[in-house]
C-alpha cells in the first residue's frame, strides 16, 4: 500500500467528482465526494477489475447502495479507464450514460442499479451469494449511507448475509451524520450504529473515512475474516473538499458558480500540493 | 401448440403446487444456474424437497420478502436463473419496489411465483387474498404476467420462465385444482388457447386461471340453450395475444372476460385496451368488482364475488344483447 499514491488518487477523484457534478451545475455533492478516499483505496489498491471488460466474471463488485453518490463512481471509473472521463461530464443530460443514480445498464463498470435506498444492500448480498455459488474469489463492496440505514431492508440484508455466512462481502457505512432533512441524530437517531451492526453478527470496524491507510487496513482485516460478513463504519465529513457542500457551511446542492470555482480551485490546489 | 382438452370439471388428483415444485426439482438437477428463494413458505408449496436436494441453490430468505427480492436480483446479476416464491399478496405488494427497481428496471430477470391466486386464498382471508397482484406486474414495463389454470399449464410455465429474459409473475393455485388439460398439452408463451370455436359463435369468453373451468361450464350451459360461444384460455395476460383477441372480436362481435382478480386493471382491462385501440367491441367483465377479499371457503367466495359459470352465462347474454 502506497499511502501517498492513494492520497493523490483520492484528491483526483474528489476533483473529478466536483467537475462531473459541476457539468450539470447541481447534484448530491456532499454525499458523493465524502467517498473519494474509500474509492481511492478500493480502485487504487484493493479491487480486481478490467476496464476493457467491465463485466469480467472474476472481477470484484462495487455497489453504491446510496445510489445518489453516482458521480464519485463516474469520476473513479473514468480515471481507471473504463471510459474517457469527459464522457461523465454529460451527467443527467438527455440520453446520458451517467444518470444521477447508478445504473448497471448504462455505465461501464457499474455492477448494480441503485437509487431506491436500501435496495443495493440486498442486491449486493445476492451478488455475493451468486459469486460464492460459482466458486469465484470475487468480493462485493457495498456502500450504504447512514441516513439510508433508516431503511429496514438494510438490516434484512445484514441478517441474511450473516445467516448465510457470506464472507465475500464488505458493507461500508458512510457515517457522515447528515441526511436530507438534517442531522441523522435529529431525524431518526441510530444511537450507536456500529454497535447495532455488530449486534447483527457482522465483523465490524470503525475508521476515519478520510484516512486511506486506516481504510486499507480495515479492508484487509475484513477480507481476512472467514465465515462472517464484515462492516466498516466510515466516519466522514459530508462534502469534504467542497466548502459549499459541507453541512457546517451552506450544505448546498445548488451552489453558485463562484462557489463551484472556489471548490474546484481548492481541489486543484490540494492535488497540486500532494504531487509537487 | 397441441391441445388435449380434458375439461370434465373434475379435480386433479395432484396438488397444483407440485407442478411447480416437481418441475423445478427436475430443472435444478439439470441446470446448476437455477436458484430458488422462498420466504418461509416452502412448506406451503412443497419445495422443502428443493432445499433438501440443493441446499446451496434453494434458499430460505425468511420472512423478509423485500430483501429476498433484492437478493434474487443480485443472483440474477451473476447469471443465475432465479425463482422467488411467496403468497401472491407478498410477492406483489410487499416486494413491488424491489422487483420494479432492482430487478426489472435494472434489466435483471427474476421469476416471481405468487401462490393462492385470488379467492383461492380462502381461509387465509382478505389480508392474504391477492386480487391486485397481476395489476401491479402488468404496470411494470416488459414484465410477463401469467395466470395458470391447472397442473399441466403450471408445469409448462415453470419451465418456460427460465428462458424469458424479463421479470415474470405467475399466479397459481396451491392445492385443489380442476384438471383442464392433459399433461401432453403443448402451450406457447403469449398464445391464448382456443378451447371451443364454431362458425356461429355469438360471443367469445376470454378466461384464465380457475375461471377457465367456469367458462367451459358456461359454454355447455349456453350450448344447451342453442347459443354457441368461443372459449379462450388467455393464461398470458402480458404480452397479450392481441391477434387472437381481435380475431375473436371480429368473428363473434362480443367479448366477455372472466378473471379471479379485480376487474380494475386485470385481464378484462388489457383485453379492453386492445379492443379500444384496434376494434371497439362490446365487452362484459366477470371478476371481482373492485372489492377487497374476505375469509371463507373458496366455493362461498366464488359465489360471493360472482365468479361462477352462471355469471359468465349472464354476461354473455348481456353482451350479445348490446351488439
Amino acid at each position: 500500500m502506497d499511502k501517498k499514491k492513494l492520497e493523490i488518487l483520492a484528491a483526483r477523484i474528489r476533483l473529478e467528482t466536483l467537475k462531473v457534478i459541476h457539468s450539470r451545475g447541481f447534484g448530491h455533492v456532499g454525499g458523493a465526494i465524502d467517498l473519494a478516499d474509500l474509492m481511492a483505496v478500493l480502485y487504487g489498491e484493493v479491487m480486481k477489475f478490467d476496464p476493457k471488460n467491465p463485466r469480467w466474471e472474476d472481477r470484484d463488485w462495487l455497489v453504491l447502495s446510496k445510489g445518489h453518490a453516482g458521480p464519485v463512481a463516474y469520476a473513479t471509473l473514468g480515471l481507471m479507464g473504463f471510459y474517457p472521463i469527459e464522457d461523465a461530464y454529460t451527467l443527467n443530460q438527455p440520453h446520458t450514460k451517467f444518470p444521477s443514480h447508478t445504473d448497471r445498464k448504462l455505465t461501464p463498470g457499474v455492477d448494480l442499479t441503485t437509487g431506491s435506498l436500501g435496495q443495493g444492500a440486498s442486491s449486493a448480498t445476492g451478488a455475493a451469494l451468486g459469486n460464492r455459488l460459482d466458486g469465484r474469489s470475487s468480493r462485493v463492496f457495498c456502500v450504504i449511507g447512514d441516513g439510508e440505514a433508516d431503511e429496514g431492508e438494510v438490516w434484512e440484508a445484514l441478517h441474511f448475509a450473516c445467516a448465510h455466512k457470506l464472507d465475500n462481502i464488505v458493507y461500508f457505512f458512510d457515517q457522515n451524520g447528515y441526511q436530507l432533512d438534517g442531522q441523522t441524530a435529529d431525524i431518526l437517531d441510530h444511537g450507536n450504529l456500529a454497535a447495532k451492526i455488530e449486534g447483527f453478527g457482522l465483523y465490524t470496524q470503525t475508521v476515519d473515512g478520510h484516512d486511506v491507510e486506516a481504510i486499507y487496513n480495515a479492508i484487509q482485516n475484513a477480507l481476512g475474516k472467514k465465515g462472517v460478513p464484515s462492516a466498516i463504519v466510515l466516519n466522514t465529513i459530508k462534502g469534504k473538499g467542497a466548502l459549499f457542500a459541507e453541512p457546517k457551511h451552506d450544505h448546498s446542492s445548488q451552489p453558485k458558480e463562484e462557489q463551484w470555482q472556489e471548490a474546484i480551485a481548492a481541489s486543484e490546489k490540494a492535488l497540486a500540493e500532494l504531487t509537487k | 401448440m397441441k391441445v388435449n382438452l380434458i375439461g370434465k370439471h373434475e379435480k386433479d388428483s395432484r396438488a397444483c403446487r407440485d407442478a411447480m415444485a416437481l418441475t423445478l426439482l427436475d430443472m435444478m438437477a439439470k441446470d446448476k444456474s437455477i436458484c430458488y428463494v422462498d420466504c418461509d413458505l416452502m412448506g406451503c408449496v412443497n419445495t422443502k424437497q428443493l432445499r433438501a436436494a440443493y441446499p446451496e441453490r434453494a434458499l430460505e430468505a425468511g420472512i423478509a420478502e423485500g430483501n429476498a427480492a433484492g437478493v434474487c436480483a443480485g443472483l440474477a446479476a451473476t447469471g443465475k436463473k432465479v425463482y422467488l416464491h411467496s403468497f401472491g399478496t407478498f410477492s406483489s405488494r410487499r416486494i413491488y419496489d424491489q422487483i420494479y427497481m432492482s430487478a426489472a428496471y435494472a434489466g435483471l430477470p427474476v421469476h416471481v411465483l405468487g401462490s393462492d391466486a385470488g379467492v383461492t386464498a380462502a381461509f387465509n382471508g382478505g389480508t392474504h387474498m391477492p386480487l391486485e397482484d397481476a395489476a401491479m406486474y402488468l404496470s411494470i414495463p416488459q414484465a410477463v404476467v401469467f395466470d395458470a389454470c391447472d397442473y399441466a399449464q403450471l408445469a409448462f410455465l415453470t419451465r418456460a420462465q427460465a428462458d424469458i429474459d424479463a421479470v415474470t409473475f405467475t399466479r397459481f393455485v396451491r392445492k385443489d385444482i380442476i384438471q383442464v388439460y392433459g399433461d401432453d398439452t403443448e402451450f406457447a408463451v403469449g398464445k391464448g388457447v382456443v378451447l371451443h370455436e364454431s362458425d356461429s359463435d355469438a360471443a367469445t369468453v376470454i378466461a384464465s386461471g380457475i375461471m377457465v373451468d367456469e367458462a367451459l361450464k358456461a359454454y355447455e350451459q349456453l350450448k344447451s340453450e342453442n347459443v354457441n360461444v368461443r372459449v379462450i384460455d388467455m393464461f398470458t395476460w402480458k404480452p397479450l395475444d392481441e391477434e387472437l383477441v381481435l380475431k375473436a372480436a371480429r368473428e363473434t362481435g362480443a367479448i366477455v372476460t372472466a378473471e379471479n382478480h379485480n376487474v380494475v386493471c386485470g385481464l378484462g382491462s388489457v383485453v379492453a385496451n386492445c379492443l379500444a385501440k384496434n376494434l371497439p367491441t362490446v365487452q362484459e367483465f366477470v371478476g371481482v368488482q373492485d372489492e377487497f377479499g374476505q375469509v371463507g371457503p373458496q366455493s362461498f367466495l366464488m359465489d360471493e364475488y360472482g365468479l361462477r359459470a352462471a355469471n359468465i352465462v349472464a354476461a354473455v347474454k348481456k353482451a350479445v344483447s348490446r351488439k
